[in-house]
């Protein structure tokens, strides 16, 4: 996995794209989820991902990617208080299948102790992820209990370790992005809606377009510096878009009637709770933020929220019509009302 | 089939990691040991690895040893560069066949857990020994990333080894003509191959059949065999009647205009997709042709799935770990290495410890902590016949909704039994996925006569397989109890009534736990009677409440 596919070579699936660059945006979203058939490349694309976050500063050797600015939280860490600052890389954690949980939270490092005799903390994949992105392909597959753990550190921002007698908190921000497979058994529900966006990606069922698939595929599988190399430009490009639509997103207003339009919405599609208006919102912002508009309008609520809003309708369980439908049906309704 | 060109197995020695690997379905046989003595040396998977031995982490005896934490390779990092046979791979559970998954994708195997972490090369390809009958089959996930199914393999007639090394070098350099890749997309949608990766793969295959004969540009005979070998096993449907793909975007190339633009760009490549699609009409599995369009070949293909009787198998899910605890191992209970030396890392010093050497107590011995609650498979038996009443089958729908639900929160696996006409039918194996579940409810259909000890015995035949494969099997029987039509058809109703009660007591004899929910709208005393001779708690429900359903088969 030396040269990722790059992000901008990914034929169609553009709902899944821009969940990507919104959860980019706005790390606040909460998350993304993406669910989709097989051989559809969904990790390829979130993996795609990493390359196109544009750098962050960081407190040089920092193993918990301590921010310069905010040194005082970093407690856990040696070098937070006095480290230069420097620039770095979004982190990008992939989570393999198996981990445990010690590797996760973090743990008496085992070294120390052994030769030295030292009671030390040895910082998990959680702080490793912080202020960037933790990727769990097949969530579906992972153990009950720590798809519960991440849940709750993504929402709070903060891990804490109470274990083999360490005490230690230490931030831990990142946007949790998982893949997976319906037909392979589902996320139990009250998981599902603590993701902020919710994406299906389906195979492209027009020629044309599979037939781009194959090629770009095999021209990055045969020569992928040099089929990277030609995308470079449009990554560039969609890096620079993200950097922007960041230092534009506190600028973006979000009037009182589209606030309203979101909670119409909610209200008609029946979303429960404040967080899928609180989403629909920030994705919006996100949305309008990329778009280098100053206000979030109509339109940015009804680009996002389906990817929003569609885990989190409260509906019969084996309800056929398909939830995407019903946001758009309450969509066009709210929206001419 | 050799005298078609190269067979799976040449293409695959060509580009083993390419190609992610073969499945090999079939009982043993000399054939299938022909294919593997092909393969050169191979490791072998030991069924029922666990993460240590097939990912990795830290080395007990080598880390109580040298007094600092030593990690040892797994077997797929072991294998890197070659390949691995996976025996019985119809039991292996969605578990393994993710992390071998991750493995395929990344060609690395990352490890963290227990007290160590990093990650290590793994280039491996895969042979899966498919010995599964029926609906047994190696979970989808994997297969997907294998480029070869092979249903009951030949004794295959091999090239050489310096023909197979001359094509690998050829590799690389094989142009393939633009109307190769439509010719393979078409073919692919024709036949309902959905994903990307199969259609890939067949590239990889065409171009590998070149480099077997000495070519530097991809054939139209490349192409058909690839499809054939690639994509003809994955077929969910057989192609639109008129052999033209159904979902081809340009219009009909009736209208002269567009075919001159058509040809500018690739010549005819319709004559190339009709070639390659007939090719992979013949080698169609005799199991698509005879079902026909049917709708049992789409519900396979459309979401690209086909789990079959996935989740019937051996789960590899041990419970949930609770996390460590003091106490001797032995006796079943696991030691927790990293727990254990984390205890004992702090006391070194006080101990005296040195020279590399850890001084462990037994005070200092963690056991690892499951969760063993055994999993629960429902089993939900629906009277579906005409006594039964259709609105009623409504309302059982509606409770089978909410079991449903409740097991989608509870992580219990759900299974459907409907008994109507003279037999039953095993509707829905167990499954955790409501997707799945949700097809199969909607297109239940109700009418006809009560088998209602037909519908027993697939109650009791699939408890007991459930209790196989180590999970509690629990029994939710929906019936208006008037049992008509008896085990053999046309024995009359008293038999029918007597087959039943003997259904019953073969019920009780297995000893599972069993609700019984009288649907009658006046329930009648020889239902609570059966309930009885079953060893069931009876529920008298004339208003079929699913939200009453529900409780009861919590209780």
């Amino acid at each position: 996995m030396s040269t990722p596919f790059p992000f901008s070579a990914i034929v169609a699936q553009d709902e899944m794209k821009a969940a990507l660059l919104i959860a980019a945006v706005d790390a606040r979203i909460g998350g993304v989820m993406v669910f989709g058939d097989r051989g559809t490349g969904k990790s390829t694309a979130v993996r795609a991902l990493a390359a196109l976050l544009p750098p962050i500063q960081v407190v040089e050797g920092s193993r918990f990617n301590a921010d310069p600015g905010d040194r005082g939280r970093y407690g856990a860490c040696p070098v937070a208080a006095d480290g230069k600052a420097v620039k770095g890389h979004v982190p990008f954690v992939d989570l393999p299948l198996g981990a445990t949980e010690d590797r996760v939270v973090g743990a008496l490092d085992l070294e120390a102790a052994l030769t030295r005799g030292e009671k030390r903390f040895e910082p998990g994949l959680l702080a490793r992820a912080h202020r960037g992105f933790l990727y769990i392909d097949e969530v579906n597959l992972l153990e009950d209990h720590l798809v519960d753990l991440l849940l709750d550190v993504a929402a709070s921002g903060e891990n804490v370790v109470e274990r083999e007698g360490l005490s230690v908190r230490h931030p831990a921000r990142f946007v949790l992005v998982g893949s997976g497979n319906p037909e392979e058994g589902e996320l139990r529900p009250q998981l599902l809606d603590r993701f902020g966006l919710s994406v299906e990606v389906r195979t492209p069922d027009n020629l044309a377009d599979r037939i781009e698939i194959l090629k770009r595929c095999d021209a990055f599988e045969r020569t992928p510096e040099a089929f990277a190399a030609a995308w470079a430009k449009h990554e560039a490009k969609t890096l620079k878009r993200i950097a922007r639509a960041k230092d534009h997103l506190s600028g973006v207003a979000v009037p009182d009637d589209v606030l309203a339009l979101a909670s119409k919405l909610c209200m008609a599609v029946g979303a429960d709770g404040l967080r899928g208006e609180l989403t629909l919102m920030r994705a919006a912002r996100a949305a309008a933020a990329l778009d280098r508009a100053d206000t979030a309008t109509a339109a940015h609520i009804a680009h996002v929220a389906p990817m929003a809003l569609r885990h989190r309708l409260r509906r019969g369980v084996l309800d056929e019509t398909g939830s995407s439908v019903r946001i758009e049906r309450a969509l066009a309704e709210v929206m001419a009302a | 089939m050799n005298d078609a060109g190269p067979g799976a197995l040449d293409l695959f020695r060509v580009d083993p990691a390419g190609f992610g690997g073969v499945v090999l379905r079939g009982p043993p046989s000399e054939a299938r040991d022909a294919w593997l003595a092909a393969l050169g040396p191979a490791r072998r998977l030991p069924p029922g690895i666990d993460d240590a031995r097939l990912l990795g982490g830290l080395d007990v005896a080598a880390t109580l040893a040298a007094g600092r934490p030593v990690t040892a390779a797994g077997l797929l990092a072991e294998a890197d560069g070659g390949v691995v046979i996976v025996p019985m791979a119809e039991r292996i559970g969605d578990g393994l066949a993710g992390r071998l998954a991750a493995v395929l994708d990344t060609h690395e195997v990352v490890v963290e857990r227990d007290g160590a972490g990093g990650r290590s090369r793994a280039r491996v390809a895969l042979v899966l020994l498919d010995e599964g009958v029926e609906d047994e089959r190696v979970p989808e996930a994997l297969a997907e990333r294998l480029a070869f199914h092979v249903e009951q393999p030949s004794t295959p007639e091999l090239f050489h080894v310096a023909q197979i090394a001359a094509a690998r070098a050829r590799l690389a350099g094989v142009a393939v003509p633009a109307e190769a890749l439509a010719a393979l997309c078409a073919t692919a949608a024709a036949v309902g191959v959905a994903t990307a990766r199969a259609v890939i793969f067949a590239l990889r295959a065409a171009r590998a059949a070149a480099a077997l004969a000495g070519r530097d540009t991809v054939t139209e005979a490349d192409v058909a065999l690839a499809a054939r070998l690639v994509l003809a096993p994955r077929a969910t449907r057989l192609p639109p009647v008129e052999a033209q793909p159904e979902d081809t975007p340009p219009p009909p190339p009736d209208n002269p205009g567009d075919r001159d633009t058509d040809e500018d760009r690739a010549p005819s490549p319709d004559a190339m997709t009709e070639m390659v699609l007939a090719a992979v009409q013949a080698a169609l599995p005799d199991k698509l042709l005879a079902g026909g369009r049917a709708r049992k070949s789409r519900r396979r293909g459309d979401a690209g799935s086909g789990r079959g009787a996935g989740e019937r198998r051996l789960s590899w899910r041990r419970g949930r770990p609770t996390g460590t605890r003091a106490g001797q191992p032995g006796g079943g209970k696991r030691l927790a290495l990293a727990a254990t030396l984390t205890a004992a890392a702090v006391w070194q010093k006080a101990r005296g410890a040195s020279g590399g050497k850890v001084a462990i107590r037994a005070s200092d011995l963690r056991i690892r902590r499951f969760e063993t609650r055994a999993e629960a498979t429902v089993i939900v038996a629906v009277d579906a016949s005409g006594s039964a009443a259709l609105a009623r089958l409504a309302e059982a729908k509606g409770a089978v909704e909410l079991l449903l639900a409740q097991a989608y929160v509870l992580r219990t696996q759900v299974a459907l039994i409907a008994f109507r006409g003279v037999a039953a039918e095993l509707v829905l194996p167990p499954t955790r996925s409501l997707t799945r579940a949700r097809r199969v409810l909607g297109e239940m259909a109700g009418g006809g006569g009560t088998p209602l000890a037909a519908g027993l015995d697939a109650a009791c035949a699939l408890a007991l397989g459930v209790r196989g494969k180590g999970r509690t099997p629990r029994l939710v029987l929906l019936t208006d109890g008037r049992g008509n039509v008896a085990r053999v058809p046309d024995a009359g109703r008293a038999q029918a009534e007597a087959d039943a009660l003997n259904a019953a007591m073969l019920l009780r004899g297995i000893g599972i736990d069993t609700v019984l929910i009288d649907t009658a709208p006046r329930p009648r005393p020889a239902t609570a009677e059966l309930a009885a001779a079953m060893g069931a708690r009876y529920l008298a429900l004339p208003r079929l409440d699913a939200e009453a359903v529900a409780r009861a088969a919590a209780a």
